[in-house]
């Protein structure tokens, strides 16, 4: 897809396929009279979505601040993590099995665990999007690091470069793009992040996030209630996305210098 | 209005006779010269002696390398792919540290002279340029690691000169990746020449560029090195490039590389590329010629 089209010729052919879905769900739901509980026409979630809009936009916004917050957290410390393995083949030998394992450790069968040491609460909530979200900077962000024209090194070399000056004016420098592509990756994990620690620590003197609101809404069968939810946690995965990757490609923008094609 | 009425200018009064000059004093008999002392032969830059090199996988790259390199002379090494030409121009570098024989450069040994000296620049076959960075940060590059004082005055005038005589102060503010081939080899070359170095090692630095660009940056390297008088050791495949270029040319054996020959080229300086398709240009160039096909 070229960036040149119109706007139009981009946005209006997904957005008629989402028009036809729910046409058809809500046809479906009239014809065959389908139990609200099991499955609510498109018209009943948004019924349920506008009477329930004032606490729904707490919600988000609290799953947002932790999400976002998660996701700071990773970009800052995964990155310090990835500078640590670049510097040493054997630091990096040692420690990467354990960067392996938080990510294969189920953080649902964690999180538990968590809430036990930390409560519940914003600090848990935000852990777990941190445990979730952090894999990806700290791959993208060695990669980077460490993968550097060799030329570039003897370059650097010559002239007597410090540990310091090759990690501040080349390795940095050049992983610029691979850590962007890690926080686009993380941004969607730690929204993901942020409403699994609200299903076992979303309550909290704050109130409570989507998480929460959707295991409530589930417990209570209240189907329209929990697709609104849902909705409002794709919404808020899929602003962080294209927000991160905004942000992303103005950084990339600059790094590249003023030429326009990629 | 009317106009108004200029006064009449006034009568010069008449010039004072001039007073007659004094006799000048006969010329002190000139002391004479103490005689010059016998010029000191310029010490060479380079010295190897039976040098060698053994990559850490066990393949012997260099075996009884034996060189010279003085200072402000031109020469290029020429031999077959993968005889060690780029692995002697990096142990001379201070890069690869040589498994035997002795080699030194500037007096000291390549580490050392790497981090001490600081004389030399690298010419990288690629441009090596930071994509994140202009032209002109690039060129500075070199001002601002190793023990450079980054806030040095002089700082940006010997950036700007490096660009002005690579041709490309216009394209300072641009980045790598909005330039020809060409041009970016300049800058890369701009590099090399900020420090003012004393032993330019170039590994084929315009092999990846085509013919005309290749030979249009060969002239500018000829004119940059009789304006600016570094020592220069270029490593070519070119036998012509080599001709054109050099004060002589070495020959390397295959693998492990050695010095078979080193061939003095008389031509004339400066060396216009019209030389080029001069009798005495093609006959150096056939003898040449037949002293790398018998090493082969």
């Amino acid at each position: 897809m070229s960036p040149h089209e119109p706007l139009y010729t981009r946005v209006l052919p997904p957005l008629l396929v989402f028009v036809g879905v729910l046409l058809i769900w809500q046809l479906i739901c009239t014809a065959l009279a389908v139990p609200a509980y099991l499955v609510p026409a498109p018209t009943r979630v948004a019924a349920a979505a506008i009477a329930n809009a004032g606490p729904l936009a707490t919600a988000t916004g609290l799953t947002a601040a932790a999400a976002v917050l998660g996701l700071l957290i990773s970009l800052l410390l995964g990155t310090a993590i990835a500078i640590v393995f670049s510097q040493s083949r054997l630091l990096a030998r040692s420690l990467y099995p354990y960067a392996i394992f938080l990510q294969t450790v189920p953080v649902v069968a964690v999180a538990p665990l968590i809430v036990i040491w930390f409560g519940t609460g914003l600090a848990s909530v935000v852990l777990v999007s941190v445990m979730i979200s952090l894999f990806p900077v700290i791959t993208n962000g060695t990669t980077g690091l460490t993968r550097v024209d060799p030329q570039f090194f003897e370059l650097f070399a010559m002239r007597d470069a410090s540990r310091l000056q090759v990690l501040l004016k080349l390795r940095l420098p050049g992983a610029v793009p691979y850590l962007v592509t890690g926080a686009k990756t993380s941004s969607g994990l730690a929204v993901i992040g942020a409403i699994i620690g609200e299903f076992f620590a979303g309550y909290g003197a704050a109130g409570y996030g989507l998480g929460y609101r959707i295991l409530q809404a589930s417990g209570q069968l209240k189907t329209a209630e929990l697709f609104a939810a849902i909705l409002a946690c794709t919404l808020l995965g899929l602003v962080l996305f294209a927000a991160v990757s905004l942000l992303g490609e103005r950084v990339l923008r600059r790094w590249r210098g003023r030429e326009s094609e990629a | 209005m009317s106009p108004v009425p200029t006064p009449a200018p006034a009568p010069l009064a008449p010039l004072a006779p001039l007073a007659p000059l004094a006799p000048l004093a006969p010329l002190a008999p000139l002391a004479p010269l103490a005689p010059l002392a016998p010029l000191a032969p310029l010490a060479p830059l380079v010295i190897a002696r039976g040098l060698g090199l053994r990559h850490p996988g066990g393949v012997l790259a260099l075996d009884g390398v034996d060189l010279e390199i003085h200072p402000g002379e031109f020469v290029a090494l020429i031999g077959s792919s993968g005889c060690g030409k780029s692995s002697l121009l990096r142990a001379i570098a201070g890069l690869v540290r040589p498994s035997s024989g002795s080699l030194q450069v500037a007096g000291l040994a390549p580490e050392a002279a790497r981090k001490q000296w600081g004389r030399h620049a690298f010419v990288f076959q690629d441009p090596t340029l930071l994509p994140w960075r202009t032209v002109r940060d690039n060129v500075a590059l070199p001002l601002e690691l190793g023990a450079s004082d980054p806030t040095a005055p002089d700082r940006r005038a010997a950036v700007d000169r490096a660009l002005d005589l690579v041709g490309l102060a216009e394209f300072a503010d641009t980045h790598p990746a909005e330039l020809s081939g060409g041009m970016r080899m300049r800058a890369s070359l701009a590099r090399a020449l900020v420090t003012r170095p004393a032993l330019l090692l170039l590994d084929e630095p315009f092999g990846a560029l085509d013919e005309l660009t290749r030979e249009h940056l060969d002239g500018e390297l000829l004119r940059l090195w009789q304006r600016d008088g570094f020592a220069a050791l270029a490593v070519t495949h070119s036998l012509a490039e080599a001709v054109w270029l050099a004060d002589r040319v070495l020959v390397m054996s295959p693998r492990p590389g050695r010095i078979i020959h080193n061939v003095p080229i008389s031509l004339p300086r400066p060396r216009p590329p019209e030389l080029q398709t001069s009798p005495e240009f093609m006959a150096l160039l056939a003898t040449l010629r037949a002293q790398v096909q018998r090493a082969a």
